[in-house]
This record gives structure tokens, sequence and C-alpha cells, in this order.
């Protein structure tokens, strides 16, 4: 083992720097897999069967493809295509495309698990569907949907650490670059996990509050 | 020609599952219809079709002059109307259903000016005033702020009768509202129903609630097999039943 206290201190902000990239690149792509994810579910649920079927297949594949592929495909693959983008740009594009897919399918079943009698009695008071959907069905599923969409999200922050493979100097990569400068593995590496920890552990209590609040007694 | 509900010729079937077959009927302006009939005879499958809960065809169904859920075209064809217009259409339409439908995360005002509010535009104060009226003629002028899982299944059922009233509909549509309550919460929401049978509301209520039907119908409607078997003022269909599924039927609740 070779722990060295001074090498952990030193390392430190350049870690947080990596840690601040890691907290923009996973607020940015969760709001936009939010987003991305409500339309889907919504295709998903539509009596319109292309939507619906469309909306399927968009889940299916974005789940069954690993990130780390849809990270080098666009990083990689797009450029013989023409299209350069940012590694910023990419690695957003690929966890938002990925975490909507999961939170499609977990809003999904939230509106489905609602009862139908809720969208007929709104319908029956002559509101449209859209008006049903906003003001009755999805205040419900919001409540239901809180707890595995905030885990999603901790999934999302952990999964930040891949794009380091795309030459962003996110949290896991500042680690990796203070490890080769100090020619030292433990003490880097403790300061990474020991971070990634303190992002993801108030997330992971939330959930548990949350779900404790919302528990079906 | 002033019929307020004209149902004609309407058929209605899930896939291959022909559940209404011909369904003739009128109910005028003022007037208290009961549905009876046996389970799976198609009450409910009518009941939904008079909204377009339930898309129907062949057949057709007028509520106030106004064809429900299609156009038709000069050449005779229907099809289906704008969803704009099915809304407005519906809110002429109050529903109180078996399982009451209230909204579990608004309070009681809330569940009864949402639909005033964001779809006839009523202005929110309005609208709460008149929620306040109506929360009084049901009896639960106190409750106004609760929410419905705060309270028992009768009450439930009479914020579920006070949200489709102040829509101001032409006619009621009642779906066995009494069937998921325990027996002694039966009453009270009968008794909200005769209140508003006496006020002049037209009713059109599928009931197994035969001494409701007796009381409170002006003419009762016997439906088996998705047909109207037998229908005439309640003396006459539970005093002098002429078929013999109507008699069977009413064999079973004297017992
Ligand atoms: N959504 C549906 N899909 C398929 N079949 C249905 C559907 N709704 C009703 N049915 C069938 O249509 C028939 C008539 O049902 P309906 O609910 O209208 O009967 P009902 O007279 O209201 O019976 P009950 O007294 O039990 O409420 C039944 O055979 C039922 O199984
Ligand atoms: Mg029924």
């Amino acid at each position: 083992m070779d722990f060295q206290w001074d090498i952990f201190v030193e390392a430190i902000p350049a870690l947080l720097g990596g840690a601040w990239l890691t907290i923009q690149l996973t607020i940015i792509s969760v709001a936009i897999g939010l987003m991305l994810g409500l339309i889907v579910a919504l295709g998903r649920v539509s009596a319109n069967p292309v939507t619906s079927k469309l909306a399927a297949a968009y889940t299916t594949a974005m789940r069954g493809i690993p990130l780390l592929v849809t990270l080098m495909f666009l990083y990689y693959g797009l450029p013989s295509a023409g299209l350069q983008l940012s590694a910023f740009t990419v690695a957003v594009i690929a966890l938002a495309v990925t975490n909507a897919a999961y939170v499609a399918e977990i809003i999904r079943a939230g509106i489905q698990s609602i009862d139908r009698g809720q969208m007929r009695a709104a319908r029956s008071l002559g509101m449209s569907y859209g008006l049903a959907m906003r003001r009755i069905i999805l205040p419900q599923v919001v409540r239901r949907v809180l707890p595995p969409i905030t885990n999603e999200s901790i999934t999302l922050l952990k999964n930040t650490a891949l794009v380091s493979t795309i030459a962003l100097s996110e949290l896991l990569r500042s680690g990796l670059e203070v490890m080769t400068w100090k020619a030292n593995t433990f003490s880097p590496f403790a300061g990474v996990a020991l971070i990634y920890l303190m992002m993801t552990l108030p997330m992971i209590w939330f959930v548990s509050r949350l779900e404790k609040r919302y528990a079906i007694p | 020609m002033s019929h307020l509900i004209r149902v004609s010729g309407l058929h209605k079937s899930y896939g291959p599952l022909h559940v209404l077959k011909g369904i003739d009927m009128t109910v005028e302006p003022g007037e208290v219809v009961c549905v009876i009939g046996p389970s799976g005879s198609g009450k409910s499958t009518l009941l939904n079709c008079l909204n377009f809960l339930e898309p129907y065809g062949p057949g057709e169904v007028w509520i106030d002059g106004v064809l429900v859920g299609y156009e038709k075209k000069p050449d005779g064809s229907m099809v289906k109307v704008a969803d704009h217009k099915l809304n407005a259409t519906r809110t002429a339409i109050g529903i109180v259903f078996q399982q009451f439908n209230l909204f579990p995360h608004l309070s009681v005002t809330e569940n009864i000016i949402e639909a005033p509010v964001r779809v006839r535009k009523i202005p929110a104060q309005q609208a709460r005033d008149k929620a306040r009226e109506l929360l009084a003629k049901v009896g639960l002028a106190d409750k106004a702020s609760a929410y419905p899982s705060q309270l028992s299944g009768g009450q439930q059922q009479r914020v579920a009768i006070a949200r489709a009233l102040a829509m101001e509909p032409k006619v009621m549509l009642f779906d066995e509202v009494t069937s998921a309550l325990d027996p002694e919460l039966v009453g009270e929401v009968l008794g909200v129903m005769k209140g508003l049978a006496r006020d002049g509301m037209t009713m059109f209520v599928v009931t197994h609630e035969m001494a409701f039907a007796r009381e409170v119908a002006d003419r009762v409607v016997f439906m088996a097999d998705g047909e109207i078997v037998e229908q005439g003022p309640p003396s006459e269909i539970f005093g002098n039943p002429r078929s013999e599924r109507l008699r069977n039927f009413l064999g079973r609740f004297r017992g």
C-alpha cells in the first residue's frame, strides 16, 4: 500500500475541480433526461400506436446499449460522419439519452399504476386528455416515481466516471492525472472514492427518507 | 323532439363480444330513469356510451340535440368529432361512478372546482362559493378542506355527486353508486339522489337498489343480454312484469 497523507491532501484541489465537472454533467444530464424521459413516457402510454411503438423501441434500444458504447459512438463515430461535438456535449447527450430511457420506463409504470377511473372521471368532467394528464394523473405519479428516479440519478452520477474515457477531466480522470503525476495510486483514489461517496450519500439518504414517507402502511 | 337523451339503434362491441344489441331509448327533461338488469347485461356499457367514455357504433346517441362523439357528414357517414367538441358535450353530462374516483391529491373543494375553473373558466372565487353551496346540499359543509382519504365511502360518494353537479350538467348519470358502500352508508347517498330528483334533475340511474327505483323512478328500464327487454312505470315493472326474464330477475330480489 502506497498511501501518503501529503499526496492525498495535495490531490484534493484537483479532485474537487473534477468533482465540480461531475456535478455539472450530472445536473444537466438529469434535467435533460427527465424532460426527455417524460416525453417518451407520454408517447409510450398514448393511444397512438405509432408513437407508442417508437417510444417502446427507444427505451428498449437505449437500455440495451452500454453507455460506454454510446459515448464512443458519439465521440469517435460521429466525426467520421462529419459531425464534431465537444467532449462535454457528447457526454451530456450520452448520459441524458440513456438516463431518459430508464426514467421513461419508471414514469410509464407510474402512469399505468394510477387507477383507470381517475382518467375516466377527469374526462367525464370535460377535461381534455392533456389537461387530465397534467392536473390529475402526473401529480399522483410524481409521488410514486420520485424514489426510483432519484436512484436513477445516483446511477447517472456514478456513470459520469465513464466520461473519463473521452478526455473530460471529471472526478475519476482528475484522480488518474494525479496518479500519473505523483506516481502514487492509493492516495488520489482514496480521495476520488471519498468524494463520490460524499456526493451520493445525501441522495441515498434522500431516497430512503422518501421511501419511508410514501410507504404504504 | 324535446328528448334530453335519445339513443337509437345503439350497438357496442368489445372485439368479438357484442355487448349492446340495438338499444332504442329516450329520456325526457326532468325524468328519472332507473336501469336494472342482471350483471353483464350491458348497463354500464350503455351509460358509458352516453358520454362517449366508450366509443360506440353503429347507432346514435343524442344529448340535448347534440350527437355525442360523431359528426354526420352530408353523405350520411359518421366521423369522430374533434376532442374539444366532445369535451364541450361532456360538460353537459355529469357522471358518478361506483368507485367514487375522487382525485386523492386534491382537497374536497379542489376536487369540486377543478373542472369548473379549468374547463368552464369560471373565476376561482365564484367556483369556491358554488362548491360551498353544493357541499351544504350534500350535507358535507364541514368537509370542504378535507382530503378524500379522510372521508368515509358515503361521504366520498356525496363529494363525487357535488363535483359532477358543479359543472351544472343537464343530466346526471349514476352507475351503481352505492354498490361499493357499506350497507349503513347507502342511505345517505340515496338520500342525496332523492333530493336531486325532487329538484327536477334529469337522472339516468343504473342500480341494484330496487326500493330506490320503485320509489324515485318515473320509468324503469329492464336490460338483459344487451337489449331493453321491458320498460315502464315502476308500478308496472315491479307489480306486473310481463317477460319471463324480468320475473326471474325480480324473483332473485324477493328471496
Ligand atoms: N372494457 C371492456 N372490455 C371487454 N369487455 C368488456 C369491457 N367492459 C365490459 N365488458 C363486457 O361487456 C359485458 C357488459 O358489461 P357491463 O359492465 O356493461 O355490464 P353491467 O350490466 O354493467 O354489469 P354489472 O351489473 O355487473 O355492473 C360484460 O360481458 C363485460 O364482461
Ligand atoms: Mg355495471
